[in-house]
């Protein structure tokens, strides 16, 4: 047998990299601070959208017109019933923007998730068997760029009716090509490397190739994207409220609560200014938990 | 003979492991002296160490680096970015990562002529036409246009050292420039290699694992092994009556295109166990700690 | 009487470069021409060749990652150069390549408990988490590493003990024919040296056919009985490695020769640019 401890020595004089800590521990470590911050406001996010009908102050649609525009409890002429002040109708802020989280929360999930599929099936297709099939994708996925996204939202609006679904909708039509494009290009990379020939080599069949070798180099980048997706989701949101298509009636949301709040601006800053940064806080908190998924999951970051 | 490059006892770390451990040796005047060493020997440590271009958290224990009588370690910066360049010049090793890829080829070897040597434009383009045609390309005219990508592996080389031996260097550093060369463009580029330096009068210190490189072109050699000198002299007496075990374990363990298979040894693992334990025991000596 | 287990009869390979204009057929860039090989069951041929010489090409054309655009090969006794993927499936089991760099050719992502047991599961042969465990770490233990690296992922090995892992994974279903493609190139000579060894011995003791790539002469000498050389992508010389390197008849064979810097002290050897024969010194004998 071939004297083995001759590599074995070359670990221990530090030519190479010394044994592995255990997998978690280097996981999280990897992740940094980023998973942790990103993570923690995701983690209040989701939170809130749970647990809003149990610990919101009041009930979002309940008008109190005589307390209309009361600012926060803990500045002048505020009230402790109230605590983050009320709206122009006397809805309380605070319980409005904690069940906005849930209409947050909603939109991001499905609409992420729905992009993410179908982006990622038509993205490996074009990766995987390249040729006119890559082609035929990639030029759909340039075209379907060009056309502007408000406009294209308005357009499914008319036609679905104005609310949720329409925003949900909106976004997975848009988006679905950040994921395509992404994917496509990531798998065309992977399929040059050696290990994809070494494949071959091996006797794997294009579709085991694909399930067993180059899905999981993808995994992370599909975390991270779908990660940063809902931050973009959530914005979305707010865009299109303003636009008119995010109607509020029964679901408030923190679009919907800053295009009302617009108007009162002057007089009542809190209404449009809260909800924003609620806004500011979700999207960050999920590009920073996408950013830290992202160094966590691979196994050879290069920071 | 005088010494134009003299290192002594050259201790440094990064953070707390060693990677020199008391390096010394000198580069005469007009010599080509080969510095032999495996990955992890600390040959490029050596080659930064000189250059100043060592990561942030790398110190220099102790010893000193004297070129043309001056402490290179103790210099300001000014006169060392003065020096390093056109006095001293270095060959890297991987001619796609050492050039530009988004500037031309002349562009790089201009900017050098005129940063060091003060030439105006013109008269920069002229003389980088004539480096490149004293490195035996043709149409220098032409290649002075080129990006480096547009040019094959011994032509990029080429053009490396053209700058190195643009300013008239009294010492060149070659850091494995061969290594990623065919067999017959490296012949061609040592050869090339060999030419200049006769003609600018530079010595080299020539930084390289492959011995039959070292036997070929350098007079003297030295023998690096986890930051340490472990032989050194004149290359014919160390590669036929090598002193130390490891020079004698590398020479049974290449592989020589005019002996049979038989005669190829590995390095034992017991001699380089033992050299390693010998330099984390020099590591403990008071006088290799941390000031 | 030698059996010839692999042979290539007027090898050919040929792509289309990138056309400049939209309208004229591109150029048709000839990578393998006209490469007639015949490598005996247990024997040992080298192809030599410097960069550009088409001899990556040639060693996927020989475990068929790639389709010739003339001639044909021979493994066997039967012609494989047109199968399909699906009918060259069960050849994969006895025809495997060793990749130049193992950084690459391993995939990051995986570790070596999954990556030396691919081949096993696509076929098979694997009957459970357990088991897959044990039978990466009979692989380790062939190539002389460690049983403990089953769970350790490429960048945590050496360039070392990364190769030694592409050469476990190409024996995970015992084949008879391995082309090992710069498998030495890039590693320090002590690791070299263990790696020529342990190919050495596994040929010995599996009685594998090797067809072993590498741009270093040196490196030919060590473990090949044949040599091919190859310039441009054609033969122009081959024969039992003593004969090619006593008495190289190839004017480029002669060059090549020359061209390598034996570690011998030889003034005047930076001077002389005629490529001659370099005199055959010890061991004459193959």
């Amino acid at each position: 047998m071939v004297d083995a401890s001759a590599d074995l020595l070359l670990t221990t004089s530090g030519a190479a990299p010394r044994a592995v800590p255990s997998r978690w521990r280097s996981v999280l470590s990897r992740g940094g601070a980023r998973l942790w911050v990103g993570g923690a406001l995701v983690s209040l996010l989701l939170i809130v959208a749970l647990l809003a009908p149990q610990i919101a102050p009041h009930d979002p649609l309940e008008q109190d017109l005589l307390s209309a525009q009361l600012p926060p409890s803990f500045t002048r002429g505020g009230d402790a019933a109230y605590p983050l002040g009320t709206d122009s109708l006397g809805r309380c802020v605070l319980s409005r923007l904690m069940f906005s989280a849930r209409t947050a929360v909603l939109v991001a999930l499905i609409a992420a998730s729905l992009a993410a599929v179908i982006g990622i099936a038509f993205g490996l297709i074009a990766g995987a068997f390249g040729g006119w099939i890559d082609q035929l994708v990639s030029r759909m996925i340039d075209v379907w760029m060009a056309f502007p996204p408000v406009l294209l939202s308005i357009v499914l609006a008319a036609v679905i009716g104005a609310g949720l679904t329409s925003v949900i909708a909106a976004i997975v039509v848009v988006d679905w090509t950040r994921f395509a494009r992404v994917v496509r290009a990531e798998t065309t990379a992977q399929l040059a490397r050696d290990y994809v020939a070494a494949a071959r080599v091996l006797g794997l069949t294009r579709g085991e190739m694909l399930r067993l070798e180059i899905l999981p180099n993808l995994v992370p980048l599909i975390v991270t994207l779908l990660s940063v997706e809902m931050g973009i989701a959530i914005l979305v949101e707010v865009i299109l409220s303003f636009v008119g298509i995010s109607a509020s009636g029964d679901m408030p949301s923190w679009g919907g609560m800053i295009t009302e709040g617009r108007q009162l601006v002057y007089q009542a800053p809190w209404i449009m200014a809260l909800p924003i940064v609620c806004v500011i806080a979700s999207v960050i908190g999920f590009n920073l938990l996408g950013d830290g998924l992202r160094a966590a999951l691979d196994p050879v970051q290069r920071r | 003979m005088s010494a134009v490059l003299t290192i002594d006892n050259l201790h440094v770390a990064i953070g707390t492991t060693n990677v020199l451990r008391g390096v010394s040796l000198t580069v005469e005047a007009g010599e080509v002296r080969g510095l032999v060493g495996e990955s992890g020997a600390g040959k490029s440590m050596l080659g930064r160490t000189l250059f100043g271009l060592l990561p942030a958290n790398a110190t220099v224990r102790a010893g000193r680096i004297t070129f043309e009588g001056r402490d290179l370690l103790r210099l300001p910066d000014q006169e060392r970015l003065s020096l390093l360049g056109r006095r001293i010049a270095l060959i890297p090793q991987d001619p796609m990562t050492s050039l530009n890829p988004v500037r031309r080829v002349g562009a790089q070897l201009t900017a050098v002529l005129r940063r060091h040597l003060g030439l105006s434009k013109r008269a920069a383009l002229n003389r980088a036409a004539e480096l490149l045609a004293d490195v035996a390309i043709r149409e220098p005219a032409r290649v002075l246009d080129l990006y480096p990508h547009e040019m094959s592996g011994g032509m990029r080389q080429r053009v490396l050292i053209a700058i190195a031996f643009a300013c008239d260097p009294a010492l060149v550093i070659a850091d494995e420039p061969t290594t990623a060369l065919d067999v017959t463009v490296q012949r061609q580029v040592l050869q090339l290699v060999e030419r200049l330096r006769l003609r600018h009068a530079a010595a080299i210190l020539f930084v390289t694992h492959d011995l039959g490189v070292v036997a070929k072109i350098c007079r003297s050699m030295s023998v690096l092994h986890a930051g340490r000198v472990l032989e050194e002299g004149l290359t014919a007496d160390v590669l036929t009556k090598p002193h130390h075990a490891y020079t004698r374990a590398l020479l049974a363990a290449t592989p020589r295109a005019d002996r049979p298979a038989e005669a190829l040894k590995p390095v034992p693992t017991v001699l380089i166990e033992g050299l390693w334990a010998e330099a984390h025991r020099l590591d403990r000596l008071p006088s290799m700690r941390p000031a | 009487m030698t059996e010839i287990l692999l042979r290539t009869g007027q090898l050919g390979f040929s792509y289309p470069q990138r056309s400049s204009s939209v309208f004229r057929k591109p150029a048709l860039r000839e990578v393998i021409r006209g490469v007639d090989l015949a490598v005996a069951r247990g024997a040992v041929l080298g192809l030599v060749g410097e960069s550009g010489s088409g001899k990556t090409t040639l060693g996927r054309l020989l475990v068929r990652l790639l389709e010739p655009t003339s001639g044909g090969i021979q493994f066997d006794g039967r012609e494989i150069s047109h199968l399909s993927d699906a009918e060259l499936r069960p050849l994969r089991a006895r025809i495997q390549m060793i990749f130049q760099d193992p950084q690459s050719s391993l995939n990051p992502r995986l570790p070596l408990s999954v990556t030396l047991t691919r081949q096993l599961q696509v076929y098979g042969r694997l009957k459970g988490r357990k088991d897959r465990r044990d039978r990466a770490a009979d692989l380790l233990h062939l190539v002389g590493l460690p049983t403990a690296f089953v769970d350790r992922y490429p960048h945590e090995l050496s360039g070392g003990q990364r190769q030694r892992a592409g050469i476990a994974r190409a024996l995970a279903l015992q084949p008879d024919f391995i082309v090992a493609d710069e498998i030495v190139s890039g590693l320090d000579v002590s690791t070299q040296a263990h790696i020529l060894l342990l190919l050495k011995e596994l040929r010995a003791r599996l009685g594998l056919t090797l067809v072993f790539i590498s741009h270093d002469l040196s490196v030919i000498r060590v473990l090949c009985d044949d040599v091919a050389i190859l310039q441009a992508g054609q033969v122009v010389e081959h024969g039992p490695v003593a004969r090619i390197f006593a008495h190289p008849q190839a004017a480029y064979t002669r060059q090549l020769l020359s061209a390598i810097p034996l570690p011998d002290v030889e003034p005047g050897w930076l001077d002389d640019t005629t490529p001659t024969a370099r005199p055959q010194q010890q061991g004459s004998a193959a």
